[in-house]
């Protein structure tokens, strides 16, 4: 295995509980995984599960309790562009036009100049130099999720966070854009985390999928995706996985209603 | 960005090629109606105040029917006909109707209210000191509102920034704020050097409480996944605050300007009529003193156009500024 780009150790993090002053909610409990470079890693499990908090922590828009988190060997103390993060909702600036959208990394390092020559070479990447000079509201939503992946990319981050990022799609949207987001992903080489609670989503495109089971999260399992790409979602290994993690999902989701009941 | 079928106030469609009879004939028939009802009545005042006036009827006739023919080979004229003639109808008719009143039945107390003849003639005899008035109005509107604007939004981005400076700041906001300025024309009096600062201070007070309260509420509500973004993209606080929270504040800062805008006019005219000796409001209660009420219409007339002026360049301005809203909210 290729050394690893990010390494999550024995992680915890419990947040206040607002009607409730004083306690503290477990949400993450012993948490570990790796994901080596050039991998595509999803999580997956029921909301709730403390996906998200972990993408904040690997972010660093958020501190665990313990436990440890790095990248290459380097800790994360802080949010930076080495990290990028891409939310379901793509929280393009809105009084940014698409291209400087795009720039925004690069203006917020201050290296727009020497890499203006990136900005066309992304928006050709994603394929939306007509929409250069457009506002985010008139972008569709799989335009302005585009959009929002360029913008994370154009950094050369050495790991790519994406949060439930095709989440608010349409079913044809959201599969068009799985491809693109493979494609993006096998031209740059770059190491993706990929938070997602649609199960084919998973499988069709991750190298491996760790389960999180919730309250408090922990990781159940991991399964490794040996599929040759591109896959075909109706083909039977693809549906034998499917049902096998469904199975798990469920029994898991039983077990903690009967825990909590 | 679907176009919209425009409709204009009394319901026809704008697509249409020409201008309808009724249409083009609305303003000279408005225009003979009033000029008809002052004929009617200025028998009873003295001719040399009515001269102008009825000089005025013949152009606006001649200028309509110029337009009413010219509009059938311009469209961009027509458009705008369109849509501007049922007001200036309107307005027309509504000069034979204050003619009526006035000077006609004598329903309001004369001196007190003359006629619309009158108001033209002193704002016409009377132009050199008016237009000085304006221009003093002017100077002192803006430097106080530029002031005001320019130390709101910097105590505004402050407040709404930094929580330190929000727990010292905003109790002192929000005790100070709410007092008129106007109320603290007796201690400006002693303070200020001169009338003039003193008002322009008084200006900018009023403009600085809305700029800094709207400033403040804007940049504190900035969407916190906006601010996460522009961290994971590797953003310092500079970029966050002056590329991230203040550009989501500009809607909300507009709203501020507007608020002070109005603000400022009330002060300004407050201040010329109890202690600075120039300006509009000057020249009212001036004007007021010798009983000339024809020149307190005209300055009103003048400060209507003026004020609306001013608001209608800020409206401007914010279209220009909020062009990456359009189509998202209305306007």
């Amino acid at each position: 295995m290729a050394a690893s780009a990010l390494r999550v150790q024995e992680v915890r993090k419990s947040f206040a509980v607002p009607d409730a002053p004083g306690t503290m909610r477990l949400v993450l409990d012993s948490i570990s995984f790796s994901v080596a470079a050039a991998e595509l890693v999803s999580l997956i499990g029921p909301s709730g599960c403390g996906k998200s908090t972990l993408l904040r922590l690997i972010a660093g828009l958020d501190f665990p309790d313990a436990g440890k988190l790095l990248v290459g060997e380097e800790k994360i103390l802080g949010p930076k562009a080495e990290r990028g993060l891409v939310f379901q909702d793509p929280n393009l600036f809105p009084w940014l036009t698409v291209r400087r959208n795009i720039e925004a990394g690069l203006v917020a390092r201050g290296v727009l100049q020497e890499k203006r020559t990136e900005v066309d070479e992304f928006m050709r990447l994603v394929g939306l130099e007509a929409f250069a000079n457009s506002y985010p509201h008139h972008l569709s939503g799989g335009m302005a999720q585009r959009v929002a992946l360029a913008r994370a990319l154009i950094n050369h981050p050495k790991v790519l966070l994406l949060d439930e990022p095709l989440g608010a799609l349409d079913a044809f949207t959201r599969m068009r854009m799985q491809d693109e987001v493979l494609r993006l992903w096998e031209n740059r080489r770059t190491t993706m985390l990929l938070v997602t609670h649609d199960i084919d989503e998973a499988i069709y495109m991750s190298d491996r999928i760790l389960i999180i089971t919730p309250a408090p999260g922990r990781i159940d399992r991991k399964i490794d995706i040996e599929l040759m790409r591109p896959r075909d979602r109706t083909s039977e290994s693809f549906l034998r996985l499917r049902s096998e993690i469904l199975e798990h999902l469920d029994l898991a989701g039983k077990t903690t209603a009967n825990a909590s009941a | 960005m679907k176009p919209v079928a425009g409709t204009n106030a009394v319901g026809l469609t704008n697509n249409q090629s020409t201008l309808s009879w009724l249409m083009q004939l609305a303003v000279p028939v408005a225009t003979l109606i009033a000029f008809g009802v002052h004929l009617l009545f200025a028998k009873n005042a003295p001719p040399l105040e009515t001269h102008s006036y009825i000089l005025l009827f013949w152009e606006i006739l001649g200028v309509s029917i110029v337009l009413a023919i010219a509009q059938t080979f311009w469209a961009g004229l027509r458009q705008w006909m369109r849509h501007m003639w049922p007001i200036f109808t309107a307005a027309i008719l509504l000069l034979g109707v204050w003619d009526a009143i006035t000077l006609g039945f004598h329903l309001l107390p004369l001196p007190y209210f003359p006629g619309p003849a009158a108001v033209l003639r002193s704002l016409i005899s009377d132009r050199a000191l008016l237009l000085d008035s304006t221009w003093h109005s002017l100077v002192l509107l803006l430097s106080g509102y530029t002031l005001g604007v320019i130390v709101g939004l910097i105590s505004g981005v402050c407040i709404g920034w930094s929580s330190s400076v929000r727990y010292w700041g905003m109790p002192l906001l929000k005790v100070v704020g709410p007092i008129p300025a106007t109320a603290w024309i007796p201690f400006s009096m002693v303070v200020a050097p001169s009338a003039i600062v003193s008002a322009a201070g008084l200006i900018a007070l009023a403009v600085w409480f809305p700029v800094t309260m709207l400033t403040a509420s804007g940049v504190s509500n900035t969407r916190a996944s906006y601010l996460d973004v522009a961290r994971t993209l590797g953003a310092g606080r500079a970029y966050l605050i002056f590329r991230v929270a203040i550009p989501a504040a500009v809607p909300n800062i507009f709203i501020g300007l507007f608020m002070g805008l109005g603000a400022s006019f009330l002060t300004l005219v407050v201040a010329e009529t109890v202690g600075v000796k120039s300006g509009l409001g000057w020249y009212v209660s001036w004007a007021q003193g010798w009983a000339e009420y024809g020149k307190v219409f005209a300055a009103l007339v003048i400060m209507a156009a003026f004020f609306s002026t001013i608001m209608t360049l800020l409206f401007k301005l914010r279209d220009r500024v909020l062009v990456w809203q359009k189509g998202m909210i209305k306007w």
